[in-house]
This record gives structure tokens, sequence and C-alpha cells, in this order.
């Protein structure tokens, strides 16, 4: 986990007590009804456990929430990252199987790693070069802009797999759904590699506080020479390559390319969890904040699965949860709770 | 009831934001009929006891009676209602919308359940011509100067029927002539019976226009005094709290600088110009010299500002840096030629509220090393702590959100910004408004000092009696026309005047 100690001795602390008090509370839920949530097994040098699930589970969402973080600190917005996660899919399946949806189901020859990865990264990286050129450069509305390759974008991984569920077995992919490593899962590790990275680019270079300050102050960015257009194309950029790698972590995990399904609604959960984690539209950024956001989001996801609870509420009850969050967030909310608390009681008095 | 002709009375009032006591048993007593100055340094609680009283904040303890009798606000949109109108010190229009929609919003002549837009434009035309205003006001705020901006909120408050009128630092960009024209109405209000509060940091105003004076410091009441027993000086010491000898005066032959024209020309421009904003005119600005810009509100002086920092694109002209002739395509280009320009509009253009005070300070200078040369928390601290003390700025810490910070301390860190920045040629347009008397002196001698270093400065101001203090050559506009030039031997307020003056006799 990134740790930056500027972020303990500011209102940046303040800001986390609140979505660590949300996500206590759903920890102790789970304690309470699923038994042995805190177990933790090593088996042969790997470590296991509900925890260890919800990690690797939520490494996603994780994933593009750090992206979605920087991109919403510059006062935009990526609609399209389940659609790039949905491309990166289909196009890494495609290159292992470049035939399969011809009716071929001889491999030919086996793709090198490094083709597997590296194609579907590069055009997730064209991916938000498209959506920052239109923000930065035409000057269409983030919201917009962005719309443009959700929903073109997962048509395209739909022809790009014909609509067809592409299923493979490539060993060295694999490894970066169902791997391990260093007893970790390694979409965890995956996880806090770029948790690292994205600490040392925003934290050790200038590049945090500019993106902070181009969003909260466009104008007067502009007066310091801050080169916003660049600073919110690489943004977008940056946030587009999270939803590629987390669209290979979940295309390598089931072994397959669902241009339907993979990264859906995903886009939403990350912008909940940058929101939950105080990150401000426009401003200061955390993405530890985001981090807590995205946990929040993935403990309650598995623990409404593990619960038992009907698929179909599933969404109601996050939206529920969330709500509730963001409403204890809200000082303007958490006044008008103390005032009428206030009232009530010198009213009793 | 002490005084029968109170109308508000504020008793033991305190107010504590987290790490400040902004305002600590402060008694104030308004009356009707009365002009009352509310006076004190940056940061003494002047603008935060208004909030209190408008409702924009809660207060801790105290109370506060309108006519005798308790009241409190519970929003800022219950003041109006009660009858008290305010002119807020940061100008809170709403940009994208008309002069006339900003002066009636809320409160919208209708007609058949639909606003009745005719009359809401000839009423708005009508009230400005109270300030003798003239504009168009169907055009966004947001395209006008921040001087008429601000005449536009006084308007507003105006226009409401209020028995008690607040005005925090109305005049803070306004020249002489405007506030001339604002004094004519206060007076006359003054003779309905309306009650105003007044704040400025101008002095000689206070002594035109006020009848009692309240000084505050460090949120606590020092005195009341009537303005005929109050000279200048007892006031001065009352606010600062020592005595007016040790109050740091601009040091004497300030435009020795200024002599520096046989040193090298920094920026020559010829016949640089504008449609709409400028004529062309001609300027040289030499290394190590200050160049005062004096002339009436919208006499293009701004536009002169964004013009050489290339905000506004030139359309005709041409420029010379260092004797090479370049293109001012945008402020990064004039960034990158040694330029910089800190801007009138400290709300939008200037502070970014939600980042910290140092970061605030060091932004400039650090979008001028770049991204990938971070300053060391030691260098910035260094910066900082250095610029904190020599403008006396008001924080409880360098971490401290800038948007929380007094109006004058907040245009002390954008100041404190570009000085920092340390550019060859600095463009200040308007650098210490809001800026109480003590800071001011300590401002124009940091300028002073860099130039005897060898920046370059344009200072633009509209008290004229700065301007005369910190240049060495100073030129004049007129309408948007550059019409005289006066060398330092000539520089004094009434040559300044005539130039000012003979131009419109034309
Ligand atoms: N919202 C806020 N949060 C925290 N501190 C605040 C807030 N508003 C004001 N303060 C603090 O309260 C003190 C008084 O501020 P105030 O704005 O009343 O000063 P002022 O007398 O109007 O100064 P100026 O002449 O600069 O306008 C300052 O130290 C300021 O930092
Ligand atoms: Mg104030």
């Amino acid at each position: 986990m990134s740790f930056n100690p500027a972020c303990l001795k500011n209102e940046n602390l303040g800001k986390l007590v609140w979505p660590l008090v949300a996500l206590f509370a759903i920890v102790v839920f789970n304690v309470i009804f699923t038994p042995g949530f805190f177990n933790l097994e090593i088996k042969d040098g790997r470590l296991f456990g509900s925890l260890i699930d919800i990690l690797n589970r939520g490494a996603p969402v994780m994933l593009v929430s750090i992206g979605m973080t920087v991109v919403y600190a510059t006062g935009g917005i990526d609609l399209s990252v389940g659609a790039v996660i949905a491309i990166a899919g289909a196009v890494a399946a495609t290159i292992i199987r470049p035939d399969y949806v011809k009716g071929v189901i001889e491999y030919g020859e086996m793709a090198p790693l490094v083709t597997v990865i590296g194609v579907p990264l590069l055009l997730a990286l064209l991916a938000g070069l498209w959506n920052g050129a239109l923000v930065a450069y035409v000057g269409i509305q983030p919201i917009i802009a962005t719309l443009i390759l959700m929903v073109a974008g997962r048509g395209i991984a739909q022809l790009i797999t014909e609509g067809k569920i592409v299923v493979f077995i490539h060993e060295p992919f694999q490894f970066i759904g169902g791997g391990f490593l260093l007893g970790l899962p390694v979409p965890i590790v995956i996880v806090a590699v770029m948790l690292l990275v994205t600490y040392l680019l925003t934290r050790k270079t200038a590049l945090g506080l500019f993106i902070e300050a181009v969003g909260a102050n466009p104008k007067a960015s502009q007066y310091m020479g801050i080169r916003a257009q660049l600073i919110k194309i690489a943004t977008y950029m940056f946030c587009a390559l999270c939803a590629g790698i987390a669209g290979l972590i979940i295309c390598s995990d089931i072994k397959a390319a669902d241009a339907n399904n993979a990264g859906l609604f995903l886009e939403l959960d990350a912008i909940a969890a940058v929101i939950i984690g105080g990150t401000m539209w426009g401003g200061r950024f955390t993405v530890a904040g985001s981090m807590i956001g995205a946990l929040i989001i993935q403990t309650l996801t598995t623990t409404i699965l593990t619960r038992g609870i009907a698929p179909e509420v599933t969404l109601v009850f996050k939206a529920l949860v969330i709500i509730c969050v963001a409403l204890i967030q809200s000082e303007a909310f958490r006044k008008i709770l103390t005032g009428r608390l206030a009232k009530t009681e010198a009213g009793q008095s | 009831m002490p005084t029968t002709d109170a109308i508000l009375e504020v008793r033991g009032l305190s107010k504590t934001f987290p790490g400040v006591k902004a305002l600590q048993d402060v008694d104030f007593t308004l009356k009707k009929g009365e002009i009352h100055a509310l006076m004190g340094q940056n940061g003494a609680g002047k603008s935060t006891l208004i909030k209190v009283i408008t409702g924009l904040y809660k207060k801790d303890g105290g109370e506060m009676l309108l006519d005798g009798k308790p009241f409190e606000c519970d929003s800022p949109e219950e003041a109006p209602k009660i009858g008290i109108s305010t002119v807020y010190q940061e100008v809170n229009l709403i940009p994208n919308l008309s002069v006339a929609e900003n002066i009636y919003l809320g409160r919208q002549p209708m007609r058949f359940g639909a606003i009745d837009w005719k009359t809401l434009n000839r009423n708005a035309a009508e009230a400005i011509k109270k300030l003798d205003l003239d504009i168009d006001v169907t055009q966004p705020v947001s395209s006008y100067s921040i001087a008429i901006q601000q005449l536009v909120a006084i308007t507003r408050a105006l226009d409401v029927k209020a028995r008690i009128l607040i005005l925090d630092e109305p005049t803070s960009s306004l020249d002489a002539a405007e506030t001339a024209r604002l004094f004519d109405v206060l007076r006359k209000l003054k003779s309905e019976g309306i009650g105003i509060v007044f704040v400025t940091h101008f002095l000689g105003q206070v002594y035109d226009i006020s009848d009692v004076i309240t000084v505050l410091r460090n949120g606590r009441l020092v005195g009341v005094k009537s303005v005929d027993e109050l000279p200048r000086l007892a006031l001065i010491e009352m606010m600062l709290g020592k005595s007016a000898d040790e109050v740091e005066c601009v040091e004497k032959g300030a435009g020795e600088a200024g002599d520096a024209v046989d040193a090298e020309c920094f920026l020559r421009v010829q016949g640089l110009g504008r449609r709409g904003a400028i004529r062309p005119f001609d300027m040289e600005i030499h290394k190590g010299e200050v160049l005062g810009l004096a002339g009436l509100l919208g006499s293009g002086r701004t536009e002169i500002a964004r013009l050489l920092f290339g905000v506004d694109k030139a359309q005709e002209g041409r420029i010379f840096v260092k004797g090479q002739e370049a293109r001012l395509t945008s402020p990064r280009k004039a960034i990158s030629l040694g330029f910089a320009l800190c801007p009138e509009d400290r709300k939008s253009e200037g502070i970014i509220a939600d980042l910290t005070v140092r970061e605030n300070i060091v932004l400039a200078l650090q979008a001028r090393t770049g991204i990938f040369r971070r300053l060391s928390p030691k260098k910035q601290e260094e910066i900082v702590d250095r610029y904190i003390k020599a403008l006396d700025i008001k924080t409880s810490s360098p971490e401290q959100k800038v948007g929380d910070l007094s109006g004058g301390n907040q245009q002390k860190v954008i100041v404190a910004r570009w000085l920092a920045s340390n550019p060859d040629f600095l463009i200040l347009d308007e650098p210490t408004r809001g800026i109480d008397v003590g800071a001011k002196a300590e401002i124009e001698n940091l300028i002073l000092h860099l130039s005897r270093e060898g920046m370059a400065v344009l200072f633009i101001s509209s008290e004229l009696a700065e301007v005369i203090e910190c240049s060495g050559r100073v030129a004049v506009l007129r309408d948007r026309v550059k019409v005289a030039e006066l060398p330092r031997e000539a520089i004094n307020e009434s040559n300044i005047m005539k130039a000012i003056a003979q131009t419109e006799g034309q």
C-alpha cells in the first residue's frame, strides 16, 4: 500500500475516517455472520482465506479506481473503462487463438507472452489517448467524450470476438490472473505495484500537485504555465492503462474473453470508490481513499454473494450502501443530523 | 437600552475556526443614519463579524440584536428579508448570468408567471446608472473587469430595500472617481436614515466618509471612536498594536533602480494593439526598472497586462525581448521568455482555494522548474517560511487551505507566489488589493528589492500614491490609449492627474 506521510498530517486523514468506519462496519458484519472470515491459511507457501479472496476479486476494481482517481481530480471522468476492459480481454484472447472465431480449434503457434500482454495494453493506451484528446484538445465534456468509447468500445470488443466467448489455454498468460507470487495471488501483487508506481509518479514528482491545480483552478494553472492539456491526456491514458491491466487479469482468470460481460458496470464501481474515498471532482485526490472505497465495494459484493442474497437486489443493495457512505461524508448532512439531534435534545431537557 | 437609535447591536460575539479564534467577545453597535467604518489588519476578523451577522457563519457565543430584539439569520438568504443588505469581500456573482440577472437574482420581476425580461433589463440598466456605470446589462458578468463586477455587486445590494447596508471592502479595486460616486450614493442613503457598515484598508476613505470607527485586532475589539477624535496615526496604532514609528514605510529613493534607463532594455513594444482592448502603443521596460501604469477604471491597464502575457493576442505591433523579436501566442510562451503575471482577479485566476498555503506559494516556481524536478520539501518550507514572515501572512500553518484565509492574506499568498517564482519580467496587476497598511509597505519594499536585483516590473495600481512611490517611470492611460509617459523627476500626483485630464478635454 502506498504510504504518504503528508496524508497522515493534515485533513486527508480526517477525510479517510468515514470511509474507514464504513469498511469496518461491513467487516464486522462479516465477522459476525461469516464463520472463519478472518481465517488465513498457508498451503504450499500460498496464502488463502476470505480476506485474500476479497483482495484478489477486488483487484480489477482497485486498479480501475487508481486510474479513475487521477482523472476525477483533473475535473474529468472516464466512463469507458468497462469497454476498455472488454477490448483488452478480447484482443488478448484473439492473439492466443487467432482463428477460434472461424471455428478452428487448433492453437497454431503459441503466441509469446509479451505480445499477449503488450498489444492489448498498447491499444488501451490508444483508447486513453483518444479520450484525452477529445477532452483536452477538442474540448468535449468528459462525460460525453468518454461515453462515446463506452458505447463503441464494447461493440468493438464484440466485433473482435464476433460475439463469441473465446476460451483458451495459455499457461504463462494464466499466471496473471491465477498465479501466485511471494505467496500472494498475482492480481494483488499487480495492484500493489501499480499503487507504488502511482505514488512515486504523483507524489515524488510535481505531477500530483499539477493535477490538483489543473482540476481546482484551470485558469490559474494556465497563468502559471502548467500544461493542462498534456496533463489531462496523461491521466486519461493512465486510467485506460489501468483498465487494460484489469481486463487482462479478468480474462486470464476466467481463461476466456467475454466481450459482453467483462468489466460490465465496473466504471460505476470505480467512480463510487473514488467518491467514497473522498477525492474531489477537480482538486485534491487521495489514492488511499479510493482503495478503501474499492474495498468497501468489493467486500459488499462478496458479502452479498456469500450471504446468498438474490442477484437482482444486489445492485439496489450496493446503491443503498453507497448512498449511506456518501451521506455520512457530506458535511452538510452531518450538520443537519447533529443539528436535529441537538434540537430534540434541547427540546427534551 | 443604552442608545435608542441603535439598529444593530452585537454583544460579546465569538467565533472560532479550527486553529483560529476569529472573534472573541466583540461588541459592535450601528446607529441609524451612521456610516460606521470597521477597521483592522488582514485577518483581524472584520469579514467574519459581517458573515456572522448575515448568517453565513453560526456564532459560537454572544448575542445579536436588531432594533433591540434578538435575531439570528439561519442562512444568508434571510438577511435581506430582515433588512440587511450586504456586499461581501469576494464578489459572489454568478459568472455566466447576465449583469441584469445577477442584480435581480431571486427577486426577478414576474409577468404572467414568467420572468419579465424587458422590465428586468430596463430596471437593471436604470439601477446601474446610479453609480454612473454605462455597460450592457445583458452581457454575462464574467465578461467585465473585476472593478465593474464589484460595482454590479454593489448595485445589487443597493437595490434591496434595506435599513442596514454592509459593504466589505467595496472600493478595493475602484479608482478615485468611482469611489467618489459610490460615496455620493452612500451619503444619500445615510440621510435617509440607513445604517452603513463600511470596511476598507484605505485610511483616506475612512476619513472621507465615516462617522464612527470600530477597530478590531486579532479577533478582539480594540476600541470605538468617532472620526473627529481619532487622528490617523492613532488609528494606525490601534490597528497594528504598535506605535506608528515602528511601522515599516517604503524606503525612499524608490526609483533609484528606475534610473536603469541605460541598463539593458528587457522589453520593447512597438505599436502593439488590439481592437476594443487597447490602441497601438509603444513601451520600453529596462532590466531593474519599475514601470508604473496609471489610469482610471477601464483605461486599458489590465488589457495591456493581458496582451503582454499572451492571454489575449495582439492584432498588430511587434514585441522585442532582449532585442530579439518574439511572438506572444500564449501564457506558456510568455513564461518561457521569463514573463510572469500576477492577475487582478484573485478568486478566479489566482488562488487555488483547496490547496494549502505552501502549495499555492511554490506552484509557479515548481511549474517553471518542471514536473520531474520537484522542489524538495526542505526547499519548499524555506521559501514558504520566508514569505510568510516577510509578508506577515496570517495562517495557522503552511498546511492550511488558502480558501480559509482572510481576503487580504489570500492576496499576500498570490503575491508571494509570483515573487518567489523569480521571473525576469513581472507584471503585477493590482498586487496590493485588499492588503492592509503595514503589509502594503512590505510588499512595495520587496518589489523594489527584486527590481534592484535586475527584475523588470510593470506595476499596475488604481491607487495613485502607490504608483508614485514605487515607479521609476509612469505610463498614463486613458480610454484605452497611452497618453503620456512621465520620467522619474516628473512623477507626482498633479502631473499624472493632468495627463489623465488633458486628453479628456480634447
Ligand atoms: N472559513 C474559515 N475557516 C478557517 N479559518 C477562517 C475561516 N474564515 C476566516 N478564518 C480565519 O479567521 C481570521 C479572520 O478572518 P477574516 O476574514 O474575518 O479577516 P478580515 O479582517 O476580513 O481580513 P481582510 O482584511 O484580509 O479581509 C483569519 O485568521 C482567517 O484565517
Ligand atoms: Mg475580509
